[in-house]
């Protein structure tokens, strides 16, 4: 099961940028894509504990504010050394002007 | 036909990395990874901080794990020391005697700490910080309230004085220079760096000359050269590595400030080649001989050999990059800063700080970042990118706060 969260303001994040979302203890990262959809993955890199969210964000990709490991957000592939460990994603959703997005119950 | 495998001296960071990345390039021969220590290659980042603060386990440094090394027949020889190379008869000699023939050789020899060459270097307590093991034997005695002396105001000995500081220590740093981290940084980074460290109570001393390490048995105190005596449990010695060439010169190998390589990693003999912090290699920019002790040289100098072997033409071409970060702040640099022309500053929010470096033709060539957390990442990564362009940036946006490097380089790209 999972239920929808109302995760931030659709224009909290700029076009091809990345916002950090924390709820429940755990840490996510949502992405306003250029072409203006958006997506949300696990919050930290797979390879070492960084926050995603300070990394930047080229297109689709995401890059690790540390190691330079990087991520198609959409689909959470990781794109090759040093990281091997795809991230999690989650789906989301727009209404009423916020981004939702669909977190497992804990 | 050749038999022979491919044999890599060094299980670090680099030589872990290349072993992978054959494989990956679809190398299907014989692969040996020797190595002097018991461990699966490793990276060595959090030695100095996430495995003095606890907060990683030590395998999750671990580059490969030892099933991944099984599935793809890569033969770890660990705790082997190779004692010779004989390059005409393409064969190794290891510690017990065995010899063994090779294809072609690759050297990630690494370096080891240098230790201070004072009296009483040789005490118990007295630590270097290089290896894995060396991280687990100085964790601890990182208690709280325990009194630590670092030797050397380098990355090492203020990410270990920051890391000691959280676990409570007394932590006093000694730096014989006139600023910290002097080598690597600009005075400007050297300045935030010892506001922080003050700020969080790290008694930082520069300009400082130590005459002993006193104690009976173990440390109880350093001597300096006025004859002051600070009294401390542990102190940890970070004044550089040197890097593991012997081997490499007594084999008749081109050696300078490291073994000597060409830009696509290739020693001065055409079966050997070398990476990581033992190599020397051409600068891409300058064609200078230079020697890096990074985390991205080790990746991906790794990545690249693995294809040089291989057969590829391409020399290596990565900009230098790396990162420290000490308590909750974090310094990245990327490019070359000695050349420049023109250094323009953009004062960032929470005392953060970029710092761009242009050549006389407004090119960038290098950037050097400080802030809370990751907070600079971000611009150092455009900065990387807008260094890459070769295209002239207007200095007054780079100064600007409100102007976006994201933006810099679309209308860079759009020219």
């Amino acid at each position: 099961m999972s239920q929808w969260i109302n995760a931030c303001d659709v224009d909290d994040i700029e076009q091809e940028d990345v916002l950090r979302f924390d709820h429940a203890g755990r840490t996510y990262a949502i992405y306003r894509a250029p072409d203006d959809q958006f997506y949300a993955t696990a919050g930290t890199c797979t390879h070492e504990k960084v926050h995603l969210a300070d990394g930047l964000v080229m297109d689709h990709i995401i890059e690790c504010p540390k190691h330079n490991g990087r991520f198609d957000y959409r689909s959470g592939k990781a794109l090759g050394a040093p990281v091997c460990v795809n991230l999690q994603t989650y789906p989301v959703k727009l209404e009423g002007g916020r981004v939702w997005i669909a977190l497992a119950d804990a | 036909m050749n038999t022979a495998p491919i044999i890599i001296v060094g299980a670090g960071h680099a030589g872990g990395r290349a072993a992978l990345a054959l494989r990956e390039q679809g190398y299907a021969g014989q692969l040996l990874l020797i190595g002097d220590e018991p461990h699966l290659p490793y990276e060595r980042p959090a030695l100095s901080k996430q495995l003095l603060l606890d907060s990683q386990p030590a395998d999750a440094c671990h580059i490969g794990s030892a099933e991944q090394y099984q599935t793809l027949a890569i033969e770890r020889l660990s705790a082997t020391r190779v004692s010779a190379i004989a390059p005409a008869k393409r064969q190794i000699t290891l510690h017990d005697g065995r010899t063994l023939p090779y294809h072609q050789l690759l050297l990630a020899t690494g370096g080891r700490a240098r230790q201070a060459s004072l009296p009483g270097a040789d005490l118990a307590g007295v630590q270097l910080l290089r290896t894995l093991d060396d991280a687990a034997a100085l964790r601890p005695r990182l208690q709280a309230g325990q009194r630590l002396v670092v030797v050397g105001g380098g990355f090492i000995g203020l990410e270990v004085a920051a890391s000691a500081r959280q676990q409570g220590c007394q932590v006093t740093v000694l730096e014989a220079g006139d600023r910290l981290a002097a080598r690597a940084l600009p005075p400007l980074i050297s300045a935030k760096l010892l506001a922080l460290h003050r700020a969080r109570g790290v008694e930082v001393r520069l300009g400082c000359q130590i005459a002993a390490f006193r104690g009976d048995g173990s440390v109880s105190a350093v001597e300096l050269a006025d004859g002051e005596l600070l009294a401390c449990d542990t102190v940890v010695v970070g004044i550089g590595i040197q890097p593991n060439t012997e081997l490499a010169a007594a084999a008749g190998l081109a050696v300078g400030n490291g073994i000597r390589v060409d830009s696509r990693l290739q020693s001065s003999d055409a079966h050997i080649y070398a990476v990581g912090d033992a190599c020397e290699f051409p600068c891409p920019v300058s064609g200078q001989p230079q020697r890096l002790e990074t985390w991205r040289n080790a990746e991906e100098q790794g990545r690249h050999v693995a294809r040089s072997l291989l057969g590829a033409d391409d020399a290596y071409a990565a900009l230098p990059w790396f990162w420290s970060d000490q308590f909750d702040h974090s310094l990245q640099l990327a490019g070359q800063l000695q050349a420049a022309a023109n250094c323009v500053t953009r004062a960032l929010p929470d005392d953060g700080l970029l710092l761009f470096y242009l050549d006389a033709a407004e090119r960038l060539q290098g950037a050097c970042g400080w802030g809370a957390d990751n907070s600079i990442a971000r611009d150092i990564k455009l900065a990387e990118m807008l260094i890459r362009s070769g295209k002239p940036l207007p200095a007054a946006a780079l100064a600007d706060p409100a102007s976006s490097l994201k933006s810099l380089l679309k209308g860079v790209a759009s020219v």
